[in-house]
């Protein structure tokens, strides 16, 4: 008797879809419950971990959740691959740094300012690429930080090799968590509300069909510019935490890491759902953590991960996550 | 006259690292991001052949640059030719790889003044007033070698022709026998050996260091993508503006700002004419 | 008598490395048309119809719409003065629904300031376009993923995308290729109705028979190069058509 597996939704899942979700409490708590749960873990992981240094950790998981949520969000909502991700930290956080240390601007006047103007700096460099198809972005993105890099280098400026030491630091741990925290969320959920808007449905629109957006008189040029500035804005909000973070800003600020790091987290993740880019982090940023003690093997394990999810074509955790949530699977007969 | 002569050695140096990446790509259009990875592979293979198995130079060139095409034909048959046809993670997949190759040696601590391969006659010659080693001179011989090797390969030989039918019209080549797997797994496995006989007749001329694979790779793109990719012509083109420029940035300005200049052709480039110097662009047509 | 045109092309000519796709080609659609092109394939009628719109620059030669020159204009600058085309085969944005598909065009400089900026508000005006191209409105239909519909909604989608934008000249790239005949003879009257509400249309067809129903004018080309322009009657007699199309000397 042969046999196969079946996939179907489960029952309530169609009973709360549309406007039907409010029909009944159990359908309303079955639609908030994933989002809510996820929210409050994330709030309350920091009182659960158990020392500062795991404290720490987490502070760095949300910056590189940030520079993963920057990176799914062009990749699968505007169709731009950007390997980038340390271009955007080094601008964000030599801008940062450079005001604080130069003018001692204090952090919550840097910050907004390394992430508004940073943002637009990395956005001006990039737009040659914008409106070339293939891979081209992917290589100039990849090739910036090593660019400022070299720059910075051969210029000495900006406390060249040495960088720029001494920069505020968050007061303690717990303001520190308390406010990337909430921000990390409120930039997930913002996007996430963004890529259904109408605005964001015309980035979708230029990701699937890019000429047909095009006769349908829309500037396509004009609105990936818009889209990378939020991705580069936000990844260079990541850059001057990290910047302040540690109280320091230098040239491994444009390190490969930080290119490499989120894609392999949006994989893991799961790509295009932009919650999953969070989750994928979190669970990566503790791993090469406690990997840092071979030094550059942290690199090669997780450039390993990177490459084997992508050729492997791994769907991610969080859309296996989801289906388990709304489907269930049993074995019929043929 | 000096800068001439110093030109001249760094555009074939260019064009030898870009001519592997060039030809993965005008055969499969596949950006092979692992190509500095396999370019200091070959590098740091020769040297163990050499310093720890005790097998002659020329032995250990050989070998590790058939091992090196064996891993680069491998990393196609079996990991790339699964993200065949989808750029972003054909780029992901590759880089990632790369970075691998190159953080691993990394780790096993090849970062130090002993890991170099000496060259192949010592010494140096006089050459209207400049003082040129022998090696540079090796260089622009193994340059012009490889240029004609290529061009014969791709025309007279059976093999060479399937590859070059398949850069210029995948679907006519299928349709005629021709299996594009086939052709990108020899593609890469020329495009490895191409990097690793580059690296050997390159790298004697300083230390063999891990962020060599970094430069290679960045110069070989940019090559590409200022001569156009896809384009032989475009690839020669592109490494004798580029390897001019370089040599007169170094001397005019300071070394330190030849990278600088590098990106800044590559930006230009990209703003001027997106499909490069002898690229030719695909009309609109064939998509809408 | 000038100002009746609402296209003029001027000697348009296009090679593409040594193939003449369009050999200086001139004619004009008038205000109110239905102008066929038709043509054996690879005679360059998708290459003309990326020149006027501006997907495809010209080697030579001018377009003008009214007074206003379409050359070198970018195709989203051409779309935003009512000018609007159709692809030949339909590619929608595959991950929206139908309903977002027209969200698009209903998001553009051209139709923004006349909709209400409010979300949904765009949803409500897409979902009455959907409804006069024929979409079931109150059926599970227009929330359906563009990836899960078949050629014939799709073609509708495609010429829903173009109303969104409310035109006053459409350009159909093959509009009939891959339909079913009871397809096309869904679609006809809905062209006619388009023609009754003042757009001005411009066929590209292989569909003969039910071009030549529709169309009061009929361009045909021939490697490039327009070989005749006529009412749909003289079009079926001419001998150069013949000549052209079935070998017939």
């Amino acid at each position: 008797m042969d046999k196969r597996k079946e996939r179907l939704d489960r029952g309530i899942k169609v009973r709360t879809e549309g406007i039907y979700a409010i029909s009944s409490w159990r359908g309303i708590a079955y639609v908030l419950l994933p989002t809510l749960s996820f929210i409050l873990v994330m709030l309350t992981l920091p009182l659960i971990v158990p020392s500062t240094t795991w404290q720490r950790i987490m502070t760095i998981a949300c910056i590189f959740a940030l520079l993963a949520l920057s990176f799914d969000f062009l990749a699968h909502f505007v169709g731009i691959v950007c390997l980038g991700g340390a271009f955007f930290t080094g601008v964000g956080g030599y801008i940062s740094g450079l005001l604080n240390s130069a003018f001692g601007l204090p952090m919550a006047i840097t910050i907004p300012i390394a992430t508004i103007a940073g943002g637009a700096i990395c956005t001006l460099f990039l737009i040659p690429c914008l409106p070339i198809r293939g891979i081209y972005f992917a290589i100039v993105s990849l090739m910036y930080p090593i660019l400022f890099h070299r720059v910075i280098q051969a210029l000495n400026i900006f406390g060249g090799t040495d960088g720029l030491p001494g920069l505020a630091t968050f007061p303690n741990i717990w303001v520190e968590l308390y406010s990337i925290i909430p921000i990390t969320l409120l930039l997930t959920f913002g996007l996430r509300r963004l890529v259904n808007e109408d605005f964001g449905i015309v980035l979708r629109a230029i990701k699937d069909n890019d000429q047909a957006v095009r006769a349908s008189n829309i500037n396509i040029a004009w609105y990936k510019t818009k889209a990378v500035y939020i991705a580069s804005a936000i990844g260079c909000f990541a850059g001057a935490c990290l910047a302040h973070l540690y109280g320091w800003v230098g040239l491994s600020l444009f390190a490969l890491d930080f290119s490499i790091f989120p894609i392999a987290a949006t994989v893991v993740g799961g790509g295009g759902t932009l919650v999953g880019p969070i989750i994928g982090a979190f669970i990566l940023a503790p791993l090469s953590e406690m990997l840092r003690a071979f030094g550059p093997l942290r690199v090669v394990f997780y450039s390993l991960i990177l490459a084997g999810l992508v050729i492997y074509k791994t769907e991610g955790l969080l859309p296996f996550l989801q289906r388990k949530y709304h489907q269930f699977e049993r074995w019929t007969e043929v | 006259m000096n800068i001439f002569i110093f030109g001249l050695v760094n555009s074939v140096i260019l064009a030898l690292i870009a001519s592997g990446f060039a030809l993965v790509y005008g055969v499969s259009r596949l950006a092979n991001f692992a190509h500095g990875a396999l370019y200091i592979l070959v590098g740091f293979a020769t040297w163990l052949f050499l310093n720890r198995l005790g097998i002659n130079y020329i032995g250990s060139i050989l070998l590790s640059i058939i091992i090196v095409s064996a891993i680069g034909a491998a990393i196609y048959r079996l990991l790339l030719i699964r993200v065949k046809g989808m750029p972003a993670s054909e780029i992901i997949a590759s880089l990632a790889i790369g970075i691998a190759i190159m953080e691993l040696f990394r780790w096993r601590g090849f970062i130090s003044e002993a890991y170099m391969l000496p060259p192949f006659v010592k010494g140096s010659v006089n050459i209207a007033g400049v003082f040129i080693d022998w090696q540079r001179l090796i260089i622009i011989g193994v340059g012009l070698g490889m240029m004609l090797f290529l061009w014969l390969f791709t025309h007279h030989t059976k093999v060479g022709l399937s590859l070059r039918a398949i850069a210029q019209d995948k679907h006519a080549s299928i349709m005629s026998g021709i299996e594009p797997d086939r052709t990108a797994v020899i593609s890469l496995a020329m495009g490895s050996a191409l990097a690793g006989i580059a690296a050997v007749v390159i790298l004697p001329l300083g230390n063999i260091t891990v962020e060599t694979g970094y430069m290679v790779l960045t110069n070989a793109i940019a090559v590409c993508i200022i001569g156009g990719l896809g384009s032989w012509a475009g690839v020669f083109a592109g490494a004798f503006l580029l390897g001019f420029t370089e040599i007169l940035t170094a001397a005019l300005i300071g070394p330190q700002w030849q990278m600088v200049v590098v990106l800044l052709f590559i930006i230009l480039t990209l703003i001027l004419k997106p499909s490069g110097l002898l690229g030719r662009q695909k009309e609109l047509e064939e998509r809408v | 008598m000038k100002e009746d045109f609402v296209l003029q092309v001027k000697g348009v000519n296009k090679s593409f490395g040594g193939v003449k796709a369009v050999d200086n080609v001139s004619f004009n659609v008038f205000k109110g048309d239905i102008l066929g092109i038709i043509g054996p394939n690879g005679s360059g009628k998708t290459t003309l119809v990326n020149l006027i719109t501006g997907f495809v620059k010209a080697d030579s030669g001018t377009v003008f719409a009214g007074e206003k020159k379409l050359t070198g204009l970018a195709p989203d600058k051409i779309a935003g003065l009512g000018i609007v085309r159709t692809f030949q085969i339909p590619r929608p944005y595959h991950s929206l629904s139908a309903i977002k598909n027209l969200v698009v065009p209903l998001y553009s400089s051209r139709i923004m300031r006349t909709i209400g900026g409010k979300l949904g508000d765009r949803d409500t005006v897409a979902l009455d376009i959907l409804e006069e191209i024929g979409f079931e409105r109150d059926a599970h239909v227009p929330y359906k993923l563009a990836s899960a519909f078949s050629e014939g909604y799709l073609k509708r989608l495609e010429l829903a995308r173009c109303l969104a934008l409310k035109p006053h000249v459409i350009i159909m790239d093959e509009l009939f290729s891959g339909l079913s005949v009871s397809e096309i003879a869904a679609m006809i009257p809905m062209v006619e109705r388009l023609q009754m509400n003042g757009i001005t249309i411009m066929m590209v067809e292989h569909r003969v028979r039910e071009l030549f129903q529709l169309a009061n004018r009929v361009m045909v080309m021939n490697f490039g190069e327009k070989i005749a322009e006529d009412v749909p009657d003289n079009i079926m007699k001419s001998d150069i058509v013949k000549q052209a199309y079935l070998g017939v000397t």
